[in-house]
């Protein structure tokens, strides 16, 4: 065993390696286990290739992840301006079709019997009596036309119109005080809004886009639209209503997304 | 006073104060973080056509992780951010090591830099094109920032959104931000390689400098002297 001189570059010196080093901690050298250096070797290497996307994954990091999630939460309750208008935009603008959203494709969309279906209505409300579609439809409706922001960063400008939830929630008898309302729809979709959000002037539960009634890949027969939150935050094909103060889960939540999703 | 007090405040006096230094790898962790997380978040709705990022330069398996690490190292690089401009303005650092800007001496420095005369002897000064990448870098900093707000708020900001007109045109406005800093580190980082004692000095302090304005420390040190 001897120290070699590296192969020859221009940019190494002339001079060979000196063997003294070598000689002196002969003992020191032949101790170390060449398969421990391989296996450190490997596992470092492989920690050089750990992306983020497997450190994501990870239970700790997902659990301080959902923590600083949480924590957003609260930040973006605390700053949401209740009686803040979102601009709205003249119908000139108006995109139509709406573009689709879901977590599957727009030909999976089962769609609704308007006839069999019904609002149900659960938790700390007093009338808790089943909305038909024919019922809802005939209160009185608000229009929105607002813009539509995706999580994913696109968006356009939708022209909605249904009862106002606020007024709906009066309606009904809801525990306007409580924290949360949360939603079950067709498809087995979860979504749940804090109560201020709920009660914003510009939410609603839409039954028309563009004046025509919704149509199935948009969630009829009612839907929530919200001026103040990203897209998926508004329900579809909404067949429940819980007024509640327990944190209702929701499907995108668990998947790891932020809950409020303010905008 | 004794010489060890003396020179322990000399200390204090590096090209690189420690607080500065903290503030900094603070900052590359940080930035590092919003990069490759900004960037999983901009390839489920690509700006151009032509442009994804390669996923093992991403952070984060699916969106929602990209959206996670996002909203934390937010916290991290604004906060500090903020600590940042606060210390290199209470401090005089920025008038100190950036000002002033002098167009002649932009030109000599490119002129010497193209004919390979760049010197590198003082590391305490900046020079012209140093000064300029460093005001660049803080304003794109900044300019990230607010427009990095808008995006997330821009209902609850909308005071901000009208700064940039639309959603699209802040979300742009983001990305040209992120691509004024990532070209800001390539020059950096690949400088920072090759005069290394740069880099040394941002973890050691680097050398004490004299600002030729006598404190009381260095008048009693002259006493003792």
């Amino acid at each position: 065993m001897t120290l070699r001189t590296p192969s020859r570059s221009i940019f190494r010196p002339k001079r060979t390696v000196g063997q003294d080093v070598f000689k002196e901690n002969r003992l020191l050298v032949e101790q170390i286990d060449r398969r421990k250096i391989l296996r450190g070797g490997l596992s470092l290497g492989a920690l050089t290739f750990l992306t983020g996307c497997d450190v994501s994954e990870d239970a700790q990091v997902q659990t301080a992840l959902r923590a600083v999630s949480s924590w957003n939460d609260k930040v973006q309750g605390a700053i949401f301006r209740p009686n803040h208008l979102a601009p709205t935009y003249t119908e000139s603008q108006v995109v139509i079709p709406p573009r689709y959203n879901a977590h599957y494709d727009v030909e999976d969309v089962k769609p609704v019997d308007g006839a069999s279906w019904k609002l149900e209505l659960a938790g700390r409300i007093e009338h808790k009596k089943p909305w038909s579609v024919r019922d809802i439809y005939a209160l009185p409706e608000q229009e929105l036309i607002i813009r539509h922001i995706c999580v994913e960063g696109w968006d356009y400008i939708g022209q909605w119109s249904g009862p106002n939830l606020r007024q709906f929630l009066e309606r009904i008898g809801a525990d306007t005080t409580a924290k949360y309302i949360a939603f079950r729809c067709a498809d087995g979709y979860t979504e749940s809004l804090d109560m201020p959000t709920a009660l914003h002037p510009q939410t609603i539960l839409a039954t028309k886009y563009a004046r025509e009634p919704i149509t199935d890949p948009f969630g009829f027969p009612i839907r929530l639209r919200t001026s103040t939150k990203l897209g998926f935050k508004n329900a579809k094909w909404i067949v429940s209503m819980e007024v509640t103060n327990d944190f209702p889960e929701t499907y995108y939540g668990k998947e790891g997304f932020n809950w409020y999703s303010g905008i | 006073m004794s010489a060890e007090v003396v020179a322990s405040r000399h200390r204090l006096r590096k090209l690189h104060p420690l607080p500065l230094r903290i503030m900094h790898w603070i900052n590359a962790v940080a930035i590092f973080i919003m990069i490759g997380s900004g960037w999983k978040i901009y390839n489920d709705e690509v700006i151009f056509g032509w442009l994804h990022f390669p996923e093992f330069l991403t952070i984060g398996k699916w969106a929602q992780h990209g959206l996670q690490w996002h909203f934390f190292g937010m916290w991290i690089f604004g906060i500090n951010g903020l600590a940042y401009l606060v210390y290199g303005l209470a401090t005089g650092r920025f008038r100190r090591m950036l000002l002033p800007v002098r167009w002649g001496e932009l030109v000599a420095t490119i002129k010497d830099a193209l004919s390979f005369r760049l010197s590198h002897d003082d590391p305490t000064k900046y020079n012209t094109v140093q000064k300029l990448l460093y005001i660049g870098v803080i304003c794109a900093g900044i300019l990230m920032v607010i427009s990095g707000l808008a995006i997330w708020k821009p209902i609850q900001f909308s005071e901000l959104l009208t700064l940039f007109g639309s959603f699209q045109t802040a979300r742009l406005v983001h990305f040209l931000s992120m691509s004024a800093i990532v070209g800001f580190l390539v020059v950096h980082i690949a400088l920072a390689l090759l005069v290394p004692q740069t880099l040394v000095a941002m973890l050691t302090g680097g050398p004490a400098i004299d600002d030729k304005r006598p404190t009381t420390s260095s008048i009693e040190a002259r006493r003792a002297s």
